[in-house]
């Protein structure tokens, strides 16, 4: 009798737990949808289907760096350097399309994504093995590999008329009025999402960001798992430089230059805690799209863009702030149930 | 606290602060006996002006770092307050001194803000102020758009990079070393700066031990947002330019300053004398390659290279040795990033 | 006792800053000798330019294909041809301040004439000025700086026949129904492209132009990702826009792209200042119908041999000065120290294939 009211008690914290999360990521897509709602009502045509297309198309490459970066955020660590990557691999894939025009448009995915996995393995390496803050590390390579991509550059340029046809229109092509493009980041966040759900390693990142001392007390490979998150990181930044060829058509050195700040920026308003040990893939896409349409809608609302920069360093304030109540609330949730249990 | 006062010479010697002295000691030497143009007395003014901003920031920034928070917003800071500077100039403000004041408010306003968030909301403060960073920058372009303003008076600006008489070192150096002198008092020389290291190391154990953790924290966030607003006054002037987009970037420049100067990015450690020299350091090796017509690339790498190497190395360094002496390696505790 | 070691650091640091300082001593002579007769070895026959000149290019960014163009083809080519000494140099960003990094450098290394395309009027003048103290001189090219700060201005076409060709060619490509337009600029604060846009106002108050009116300017300062997505925020807010103008090539390119594969290609007219390899395929594709530009390697070309004629002290900026510029004929000094290249060039589908760059 006495027993009975702690493990629903526990259950009843988990379960709150969880419908945080859910309703998390909800409130994202509420969000979301009110933002389009308001904008399309203000001028209709911004639901056009020309409309949707590049509202997808553009929210497609920062949602694939957002998932890469939700992964390593979700091990308590940032990655810095995405921006970086993207560059380096970017004009790899046009310098890759300029010298040997015959590539199969596969070869080059898989050499973008090759290229990007290698950054991260730096990365994941130095951070692992030399156990130094990820902030650092990823800052460093942030500024050697710019400086790789413009050593490689040289002031080159790779135009779209240098590109092969069938490559170029991947960015513009549609099935069914969805853009090939935002299918591949459809597949990047499903996959993604399946791993970190289902896969033990996957569940282990949760706990090396809730905890790392426990983890690694506990048995997880921490510094393995590490390194496979920013090896992970890479790769899709890998992925997205090649997919920018394909939507921008022209690269030259500067492609991605700055984005750090918005991938970071989509995977906290995605909810995904800077703290590590909670969020989502999907949140961070969410929260992708959102800061897109953002970008998209201001113009159309008659307001002025230049609070379009403003408008996102609040959000972060406010879902920094948000993440924080609701942290709070479910520890004293789970706290107040063991202290009952007692 | 006590060991400090029996540390052997050659632990001195051989610490990081005087590692950094060396090094810096060594590329002007070398600098200046192979590349035309290092050691003039123009390539030393040049140095100067360009590590006074950089200098300005890193000096609250590193006690920031060592009480175990950062601050990235710091760039954005400077370039808000050119801005706030710039419309105030248009607005009718004409009293240098006016300006000088109300930027300075400004500044300890926007850090006064980030401490709020930091020690009242309790959030983690790479998180706040990276939005600050975003929320400050896009606050300069709602100010100012994507127009210039650079009509102050020529003897405004030329007062600023002035020179101190018969040398080519501009006298704002002498308020960097004021300031140089304020910040290291404080860190060494007073109780106030022997909790700072205290709260870096453990801020629970500390804040049980009677130090007021927040409220320093707070303090130490309010100092650097001045720092900022002053770097921008000087930025402002110097170019003779005010725009959105000023010092954008420079935030890295100061956090990689620091960091080669000895602080470590976990807190607890560091400290003044070590980031004074990385400044210089950073700042004569930019200027020699320049000058050794080494490509604006390469000079990005090198910065980033130094940047791993200086948290890399005494890492793996005190691995290597801990392992020498067969004691296991401890996992660094992880704190907030 | 337990600060002595970091007093001593301090000391250390204190006592080699002041031994620097002093010994920065500033002479009255002050730096390395340069001038018009610092850089040359030989002594100049009359109306020839002195070999041995030390030339610089600092472009607004040195990633940018279009200074690529006007400096390593253009200047590069005319420096070798008087036998002077040629460099490129400058910041990986548009920025203002990184290219005070750069006039300092060169400055400290003697160089006879610094090429500079400003990216903000005022923002360099300081450095510059310090520079032409020391012995420098400074041409500007593209994008001009306050005229005092400099000895000449390269100016690739007249301001008023640039704004004429840009409103003559939207006007055209829109047809006598006339319609709404708007500009996609670079950045802010390009001097050039303020002029432009400025003259490109007065230009559409005239009669003829009645029916057309200009409704937004947006700025993808020169990214080619940013232009990209500038020209797509056009469309969104502006449903009726019939007309964008963009004299950057960056910007023209990148509003190519994005129209010749939406909806909008055919419908919404494109024109501006591009490059002949960047804009083929979309004057062929009917995305553009004609757009403008001039040869940027004359322009690099022009200026390198201005320079050179200052440095040779056979020109000394003032209005009517003469020079020859190599293959390019003699050119004329107008008000204002400003040098014209010639007239803009308009390219369509009848002649784009006769160009390469």
């Amino acid at each position: 009798m006495i027993t009975t009211p702690a493990p629903v008690r526990a259950r009843g914290a988990a379960t709150f737990a969880r419908r945080l999360l859910v309703a998390r990521e909800l409130g994202i897509a509420l969000a979301l949808a009110l933002l389009v709602a308001v904008t399309t009502i203000r001028n209709p045509r911004f639901l056009s289907a020309q409309s949707i297309k590049d509202l997808l198309l553009g929210a497609t490459i920062l949602a694939i760096l957002a998932t890469g970066q939700a992964i390593v955020v979700i091990t308590r660590n940032v990655d810095l350097s995405v921006g970086s990557v993207l560059g380096v691999t970017a004009f790899a894939t046009g310098v890759l399309f300029k010298d040997h025009p015959g590539t199969p448009i596969v070869l080059a995915l898989l050499a973008g994504i090759g290229i990007g996995a290698l950054a991260g393995a730096v990365n994941g390496g130095l951070i692992a093995a030399a156990q130094v803050p990820a902030l650092v590390v990823t800052l460093g390579t942030l500024y050697v590999f710019r400086g790789l991509d413009y050593t490689w550059a040289t002031g080159r340029q790779v135009n779209a008329a240098d590109m092969p046809h069938g490559f170029l229109s991947l960015g513009t092509r549609t099935i069914l009025g969805v853009p090939v493009l935002a299918l591949f980041a459809v597949a990047v966040l499903l996959i993604a999402g399946f791993v970190l759900r289902s896969y033990r390693s996957g569940r282990e990142l949760y706990a090396i960001g809730s905890d790392p001392d426990a983890a690694r007390l506990s048995g997880i490979p921490v510094g393995r798992r590490v390194f496979a998150a920013f090896v992970a990181s890479g790769a899709l930044a890998g992925l997205a430089g090649v997919l920018h060829a394909a939507r921008f058509g022209t690269v030259d050195a500067n492609a991605g230059l700055g984005s750090e700040l918005n991938v970071v920026a989509a995977v906290v308003v995605g909810g995904v805690a800077i703290f590590g040990g909670s969020g989502s893939v999907y949140g961070a896409a969410l929260g992708a799209a959102l800061l897109t349409t953002i970008g998209s809608a201001l113009p159309v609302l008659g307001i002025d863009p230049f609070w379009q920069r403003a408008a996102v360093g609040a959000l972060i304030l406010a879902a920094i702030g948000l993440d924080r109540v609701l942290a709070v609330r479910t520890a004293r949730r789970l706290r107040g149930g063991r202290a009952r249990d007692a | 606290m006590r060991e400090s006062a029996r540390r052997p010479l050659w632990t001195v010697l051989w610490s990081w602060d005087a590692l950094v002295i060396v090094a810096l000691v060594l590329v002007i030497a070398v600098g200046t006996s192979t590349i035309d143009g290092v050691g003039t007395p123009r390539f030393y003014r040049f140095v100067v002006l360009e590590a006074i901003p950089i200098a300005l920031i890193a000096l609250p920034l590193t006690l920031v770092i060592i009480t175990g928070e950062i601050d990235l917003s710091v760039a954005s800071t400077v370039g808000l307050t050119c801005c706030v500077l710039g419309q105030l100039w248009h607005a009718g403000v004409t009293s240098l001194p006016l300006l000088v004041v109300l930027s300075l408010l400004l500044g300890a306003v926007l850090g006064a803000l980030n401490g709020v968030f930091v020690t009242v909301f309790g959030l983690p403060s790479l998180a706040v102020t990276i939005g600050t960073l975003a929320f400050y920058r896009g606050l300069a372009y709602v100010v100012l758009g994507d127009r210039a303003v650079a009509d102050y008076p020529v003897s405004w600006t030329r007062r600023m990079i002035s020179p101190i008489p018969h040398t080519t070192i501009p006298w704002f150096v002498f308020v960097v070393g004021a300031l140089a002198l304020v910040f290291g008092i404080l860190l060494y020389a007073t109780p106030v700066g022997r909790a700072l290291y205290a709260i870096g190391n453990n801020d629970v154990a500390a804040g049980f031990s009677g130090i007021a953790v927040l409220r320093t924290k707070f303090w130490l966030f309010v100092a650097t947002g001045a720092c900022s607003a002053l770097a921008g006054v000087f930025w402002t002037f110097r170019f003779a330019s005010a725009r959105a987009d000023n010092a954008t970037g420079l935030e890295l420049s100061v956090i990689a300053a620091v960091l080669l100067g000895g602080v470590s990015i976990f807190g607890g450690r560091g400290g003044l004398v070590g980031v004074l020299a990385a400044v210089a350091l950073l700042g004569v090796l930019r200027n020699a390659l320049q000058l050794a017509d080494v490509p604006a690339n390469d000079l990005t790498i090198v910065t980033g290279s130094l940047l791993i190497l200086s948290v890399v190395g005494p890492n793996l360094a005190r691995q290597a040795r801990d392992r020498l002496r067969r004691r296991r390696p401890i996992p660094a505790l992880e704190r907030t990033q | 006792m337990k600060v002595s070691a970091r007093v001593a650091g301090t000391a250390v640091l204190a006592a080699l800053t002041l031994a620097l300082t002093s010994c920065a001593d500033d002479s009255t002579g002050g730096g390395t000798p340069t001038g018009t007769n610092g850089g040359g070895s030989s002594s100049a026959a009359a109306g020839t330019i002195k070999s041995g000149l030390k030339i610089a290019f600092l472009p607004k960014q040195v990633n940018n294909p279009y200074f690529d163009t006007s400096d390593n083809k253009g200047g590069k080519v005319a420096v070798g041809e008087f036998g002077g000494s040629y460099t490129e140099t400058g910041p990986s960003e548009a920025s203002p301040s990184a290219q005070v990094s750069y006039i300092n450098t060169l400055s400290q290394q003697g160089t006879d004439v610094i090429v500079v395309s400003a990216n903000d009027k005022d923002a360099i003048c300081g450095a510059l000025t310090e520079a032409k103290s020391q012995g420098a001189k400074i041409v500007t090219y593209d994008s001009d700086t306050k005229p005092e700060c400099r000895d000449l201005f390269i100016n690739q076409a007249s301001t008023e026949g640039i704004a004429k060709s840009q409103i003559k060619l939207i006007s055209d490509a829109v047809g006598p129904a006339g319609g709404e337009i708007a500009i996609l600029s670079a950045t802010a604060n390009a001097t050039n492209q303020n002029a432009w846009i400025a003259a490109m106002k007065t230009e559409l108050q005239k009669p003829e132009y009645a029916k057309l009116k200009l409704v937004a300017t947006v700025y993808g300062d020169d990214q080619d990702e940013k232009s990209f997505q500038e020209a797509q925020g056009l469309l969104q807010a502006h449903p009726n826009l019939k007309g964008i103008i963009s004299p950057t090539t960056v910007g023209v390119a990148a509003a190519a792209r994005y129209l010749s594969g939406s909806a909008y290609k055919g419908k919404v007219a494109l024109t501006g200042l591009g490059t002949p390899n960047q804009m083929r395929q979309y004057v062929k594709d009917g995305t553009c119908q004609a757009f403008a530009l001039w040869n940027p390697a004359d322009l690099g070309y022009l200026a390198a041999y201005a320079g050179g004629a200052l440095a040779s002290g056979l020109i000394t900026g003032k209005e009517g000065d003469t020079f020859t510029a190599g293959k390019l004929g003699k050119f004329t000094v107008g008000a204002n120290g400003e040098v014209l290249l010639g007239d803009p060039f308009t390219f369509d589908k009848s002649n784009i294939d006769q160009f390469d760059f």
